[in-house]
């Protein structure tokens, strides 16, 4: 590491540039991490640090460790024992079973991992404990260093409301509302007199939406408030109520903070993280395009404001909520260090976690204000282990059959906690990395993000790479016009991949076929055998979707498919899984995901696995005769549609049951999924009790 | 006058000659016509309308485009019993279509049996023509491709057609271990008629439109009063998972051949061939990474041993012979830098068995596996997890004993290259059969993760130590000392000891210099193998 301390202003290029890989035998320790290296090797931290978490977060705390010299220790479950970040640590203790409850949450495992190993400081990651309170009491109790902030900020944030009356008293902004209980309509009329519309009226009981009403008016808001009380009263029996402005199609954009323990406190720039599903961010960006010098600097400030207001220190995150006219409004701040916290890196030139350790250890900072810059643009895509065709991603799990991370591309950096063969498993996250891009510009640096999705190998597990490429290529993500509604408004009726229009649909079909002929040509080619007729032109049928198209190729790449010309060329490599082509003029790389005997190819081209069928023209004259077979049908037959855990059976054989009524509950990540009949039926047999695991797809009910 | 007449004579002459001739090419063209329409249209399209081809269609399919050279078109059948010999009840080619054609420029000899002529019936016209090009399959050095659709022996024709069978089944059997054979059934297939495809190296049917059976359905039910239907008895997935008489079953006429044509590329032409080596895009020395962490920590756990051959193998690609049955044996053919070898490997993802143990379906499946494997010079590798035989009464009274013997003695006979892989648990008996040292395995390699032992560490310790206490120390104290690849690498019963993940390039490696192996057994008339 030591050869790469060169002058900061390189530093901060350099930083956004690649990480190596991990892949290669063992390399996990020797990491050629090209960080910021602002770090001074005279300045003393800790000898040996523990990281309390797992997956990629760990694997990035310990790069820091190893760039400082910091010896690192490793807790993991019993599952995780060959876990990258169990690789990668000095020292590894294991904590407990797989259950998060039982391992990573599991205090005393950990504490008695800090004692036997003579940690000096745990660095939390972000979940876990890393915002227990009790946790850093522990720490403290010991005389170990947390590396986050002071107990009473924990403290002091942790709780919504308490954390938005310290906002207020710090001058930060926060949702106008009133405080107390309304009561009387007069009162709500002068209220909203000082709000201005639209203003939300909600149960103070309530929750999911029960109660709850959006005003844009007085007329609504009369009548809104009658309604919420009544439904307040039956749902909750509870009719008190509150108003608080609502706040329309907001973007969320947080500011990074870094405080250190002498009362200096600096904004690190904003992350745009509207692009969300279920509260979860997907895609993440830093600057925003909505910020103005202005608007950055206002929000920077208040954020600073407040992290000074409960004397923060280390790197924390403050959430605001945006609405359309650049009005600002604080939500929650977030005392660890965030997940999207590379785009911050990539444009601030800042290591954070090594600021995090040295502010941990008491050093100052090292910067002032003026000295955080904005260099270029960062984005980043959480990929996930999930099917984004439902409910736009329900965890999948499956073993890694095979993972390569697109670090062949410049400015590309992945932070992963996992390799080829590692498991996904039910009981974490499913997140399999974090892919984020960086260019001069942000058009840059969505290019390289296309590219970037288009090289990620992935085999074994469903993933949501289809999801983020048609995010970071829709008109409207490209222009900037987004809000935390941005999923549900774009995909109204859920997303269902990349739509083809004539030219790609074209471009997909030549490429199939010419796969397809490249195969054929490869099967000819056996040692010693006679040469088999010359051929150099192939008239084929290409299925896609519910169509076939003729398409015909020629042994010099031209393909014409349904009479228009294409032309394809490429390294025609049958053994890699990417497919480097130039497809007129244009070059994309498509992946081969599968191909069989039968001409059938899965291809992912645009981000998204078309089903292609290719045939020879006599193939496909015989295939017309081919009997359609009947799917089975499905509707007496409930399937899990995802891995879990069963929580609940509802019925047993020889219930009725109705249309609609719950069968059995799934619990996967966290997230309980009610199952229920699709039609009126008797039940026939029950394949599956509580508390088993099953898989995608198995089958759990059958009814008569 | 003389020198006018000779001349109109001889022109008169020339003018008949040419007459008779053209009426000679006009029957040849008339033949040929109605050859290849077979049973005629209506049949044709009878045969579609159940969604099966036409036996023209089908060789076209399975063969290279105009490589088809068919033989004995104008054969006819020779019966004159019932009505026979009238003229519309003959067919240029009887009911079969033969000939040779190439597959990707590799020459094959086919017969495909046309159900539209007499249902496909066997006529000793039929058995002749199938075996005119068995014989020259034979001679050169090809393999024979069988597309059956037949309704059995043609009745009309009595002890011929009863010949005809035999005169097939003799050339099945000698061609056995010559040339490759391989049936596919794509209609029915019934009676005598079922012993030419077992008799084959490998059967494989068309899902939904194909059967075999000794006795159909109606004998069934008024001999033993089974009410069964044809697709329960004898259908692709009887056969494929209960039965074990099919290799393996297809969706319908084109995925079949398409599949065939797939399959024939990964076998030699005949015995005198190496095992076939096609250009490859994969490298020798690819590491695998995902093999590092592959098999789980507790011994009890299961993981996919697909997952291991595929990822090995060149291009994941990985043709599995009987994938539905005996699933705690996986067997298939793959490619190890573009050579053709055989796999075998046991399975401990299975449900049913919980363990990879060997058991007697699996034992055959494997053996079966291995011999042909053996005698078509094509290397096998084999990957090892095995906690030995499965126990019970089931076992023991279905002859364990005998048919666990029949994997042995493959192995054992076996003289093609043989490379084997211990991955997690070889125990007892089953550890000796598994393609071992001791049966004059070429290479062996353990994974670390590898436990070469008698048994497993609590059932030996509960000998060893019968009636004392402290067990759980005993057993801790055996697992230290023999869950691990080391009494077996100490004795040189393994040959290295290897990262999981240098695993395919070992292997490609070994096979180049395993190329020129040279072993031969004690000569014998046939060897006897435990049937």
């Amino acid at each position: 590491m030591a050869a790469h301390r060169v002058s900061p202003s390189l530093n901060r290029l350099l930083f956004a540039v690649k990480y190596a890989s991990f892949q290669s035998g063992g390399c996990a320790v020797h990491c050629n991490a090209q960080y910021s290296t602002v770090h001074s090797p005279s300045e003393k931290t800790f000898d040996k640090i523990l990281i309390a978490n797992r997956g990629e977060i760990a694997c990035r705390v310990m790069k820091t460790c190893h760039k400082m010299g910091i010896q690192t220790v490793a807790v993991h479950s019993d599952v995780d024992s060959s876990a990258v970040h169990v690789k990668m640590a000095d020292e590894a203790v294991c904590v407990g079973p797989a259950p998060t409850s039982k391992s990573y949450l599991n205090m005393d495992a950990i504490m008695d991992a800090i004692r036997a190993t003579g940690a000096q400081a745990v660095h939390p990651g972000y979940g876990f404990l890393s915002e227990n309170k009790e946790f850093a009491k522990r720490l403290a109790a010991e005389g170990v260093a947390f590396i986050g902030p002071d107990t009473h900020a924990i403290m002091a944030m942790g709780d919504k409301i308490e954390s938005k009356l310290i906002a207020k008293a710090a001058n930060v902004n926060t949702i106008p509302g009133y405080d107390g209980v309304v009561k009387v309509w007069a009162h709500i009329q002068a209220f909203v007199l000082l709000l201005g519309y639209p203003v939300m009226i909600k149960a103070s009981a309530g929750g999911g939406g029960k109660g709850m009403r959006i005003a844009w008016n007085a007329e609504e808001t009369r009548e809104g408030f009658r309604f919420s009380s009544q439904e307040a009263a039956s749902s909750f029996g509870d009719d008190r109520l509150l108003i608080e402005k609502f706040i329309d199609n907001p973007r969320h954009i947080e500011i990074q903070v870094l405080a250190d323990k002498h009362g200096n406190a600096l904004w690190l720039n904003e992350r745009e993280c509207s692009i969300q599903r279920r509260n979860q961010k997907v895609v993440e960006e830093a600057p925003s395009t909505f910020l103005d010098p202005v608007t950055r600097r206002a929000m920077g400030e208040q954020a600073v404001q407040l992290a000074k207001a409960v004397q923060y220190s280390s790197a924390g995150t403050v959430e605001f909520l945006v609405d359309s006219k650049k009005n600002f409004y604080f939500l929650e701040m977030n005392t660890r260090l965030q997940v999207e916290h590379p785009i911050t890196e990539c444009i601030t030139g800042l290591d954070l976690v090594e600021q995090m350790i040295r502010v941990a250890k008491g050093y100052q900072l090292q910067h002032k204000q003026e000295d955080i810059p904005i260099n270029g643009w960062a984005i980043e895509s959480r990929v996930y282990a999930e099917d984004p065709y439902k409910s736009f991603g329900l965890p999948s799990i499956g073993r890694l059959s095979k993972y390569q991370e697109p670090l062949n591309l410049s400015n590309v950096r992945v932070d992963s906690g996992i390799q080829e063969g590692s498991d996904i498993s039910i009981y974490y996250d499913p997140m399999i990395s974090k892919l984020v891009t960086y260019g001069a510009t942000r058009a840059e640096a969505l290019a390289r993000m296309e590219d970037a999705l288009d090289n990620y190998v992935i085999r074994g597990v469903t993933h949501n790479i289809p999801l983020l490429r048609e995010i970071i290529t829709h008109p409207r993500f490209i222009s900037g016009d987004i809000s935390t509604n941005f999923l549900p408004e774009v995909y109204p009726d859920g997303f269902k991949g990349h739509q083809l229009d004539l030219d790609t649909r074209r471009e997909l079909l030549a490429s199939a076929a010419a796969l397809y002929i490249t195969a054929q040509l490869r099967s000819q080619k056996v040692l010693g055998d006679l040469s088999p007729v010359e051929c150099s032109r192939w008239e084929l049928y290409v299925q896609l979707e519910d169509g076939s198209h003729s398409v015909e190729v020629t042994k010099s790449g031209n393909v014409e498919v349904d009479g228009g010309k294409v032309e394809v060329s490429g390294q025609w490599n049958l053994a890699s899984p990417l497919l480097p082509l130039t497809i007129n003029g244009t070059h994309r790389t498509l992946q081969c995901l599968s191909r069989d005997a039968s001409g059938r190819i899965l291809l992912q081209y645009l981000g998204t696995s078309f089903k292609v069928r290719v045939l020879s023209k006599l193939a496909a004259e015989f295939n017309s005769y081919m009997p359609e077979k009947v799917p089975e049908d499905t509707s007496s037959i409930l399937r899990s549609p995802m891995p879990g855990t069963v929580v609940a059976v509802s019925v047993k054989p020889g219930d009725p049951v109705a249309e609609g009524q719950e069968i059995c509950v799934i619990e996967a990540m966290k997230m309980q999924n009610s199952l229920t009949a699709v039609k009126q039926a008797k039940v026939k047999s029950v394949h599956c009790k509580p508390g088993e695991t099953v898989g995608e797809g198995d089958l759990l009910v059958e009814l008569e | 006058y003389s020198i006018s007449y000779r001349v109109r004579a001889a022109s008169a002459k020339l003018a008949k000659q040419r007459e008779s001739h053209l009426s000679v090419k006009e029957r040849i063209d008339k033949k040929r016509t109605a050859a290849l329409v077979g049973g005629g249209q209506k049949r044709i399209d009878a045969q579609h309308k159940k969604g099966k081809l036409t036996a023209r269609e089908r060789v076209e399919l399975l063969l290279d485009p105009e490589s088809f050279v068919e033989s004995d078109m104008f054969v006819e059948h020779r019966c004159s019993d019932f009505g026979m010999e009238q003229d519309r009840n003959k067919f240029p080619g009887d009911s079969v279509v033969t000939g040779r054609g190439r597959i990707n420029g590799r020459l094959v000899y086919v017969f495909s049996q046309d159900f539209t002529v007499f249902g496909g019936s066997l006529s000793g016209a039929h058995a002749q023509k199938i075996c005119k090009i068995m014989d020259q399959a034979m001679t050169v050095g090809a393999p024979v491709i069988g597309l059956n659709d037949s309704g059995g022996a043609r009745i009309q024709e009595g002890v011929e057609s009863l010949a005809g069978y035999a005169d097939i089944f003799l050339r099945n059997v000698m061609a056995s271990g010559v040339v490759p054979q391989i049936s596919l059934i794509m209609g029915p297939c019934a009676g005598g008629a079922v012993y030419s495809p077992a008799l084959t190296d490998f059967t494989f049917m068309v899902k939904d439109t194909s059967y075999l059976f000794i006795t159909g359905p109606d004998v069934v039910k008024s001999v033993t009063n089974e009410d069964v239907t044809q697709e329960e008895l004898g259908g692709a997935k009887t056969h494929t998972t209960v039965s074990g008489v099919a290799h393996h079953a297809f969706e319908n006429d084109v995925e079949a051949l398409l599949n065939v044509r797939e399959f024939f590329n990964f076998l030699p032409l005949s015995n005198q061939d190496p095992a076939p080596m096609r250009e490859c895009h994969d490298c020798s020395d690819r590491l695998v990474h995902s093999l590092d962490t592959i098999v789980p920590f507790e011994t009890t756990k299961a993981y996919d041993m697909l997952d291991i051959i595929q990822t090995i193998v060149d291009e994941s690609d990985f043709f599995e012979i009987m994938p539905s049955y005996a699933k705690n044996i996986v067997v298939g053919f793959a490619r190890m830098n573009g050579r053709t070898v055989g796999i075998v490997g046991n399975q401990p993802k299975v449900k049913v068995y919980i363990i990879s143990c060997l058991d007697i379906n699996s034992s055959v499946k494997g053996a079966r596996f291995v011999r042909f494997c053996d005698a078509f010079n094509i290397p096998i590798i084999t990957f090892v997890d095995v906690p030995g035989f499965l126990p019970g009464t089931a076992q023991e009274y279905g002859g364990i004993i005998r048919h666990g013997a029949k994997l042995l003695y493959a192995f054992a006979e076996a003289t093609v290259p043989k490379i084997t892989i211990i991955t997690r648990k070889a125990y007892g008996g089953a550890y000796d059969v598994m393609s071992s040292k001791h049966l004059r395995g070429d290479v062996n390699y353990a994974w670390p993760t590898a436990e070469v032992a008698v048994m497993g560490a609590k059932g030996a310790v509960q000998i060893i130590f019968r009636g004392k206490e402290n067990q759980a120390e005993a057993e801790a104290e055996y697992v230290e000392k023999f869950a691990n690849p080391f009494p077996a690498a100490v004795r040189g019963f393994v040959d290295d000891i290897i990262e999981p993940s240098t695993t395919r390039k070992r292997i490609c490696r070994d096979l180049e210099v395993l190329a020129s192996k040279k072993q031969i057994n004690p000569w014998k008339k046939h060897a006897n193998i435990p049937l």
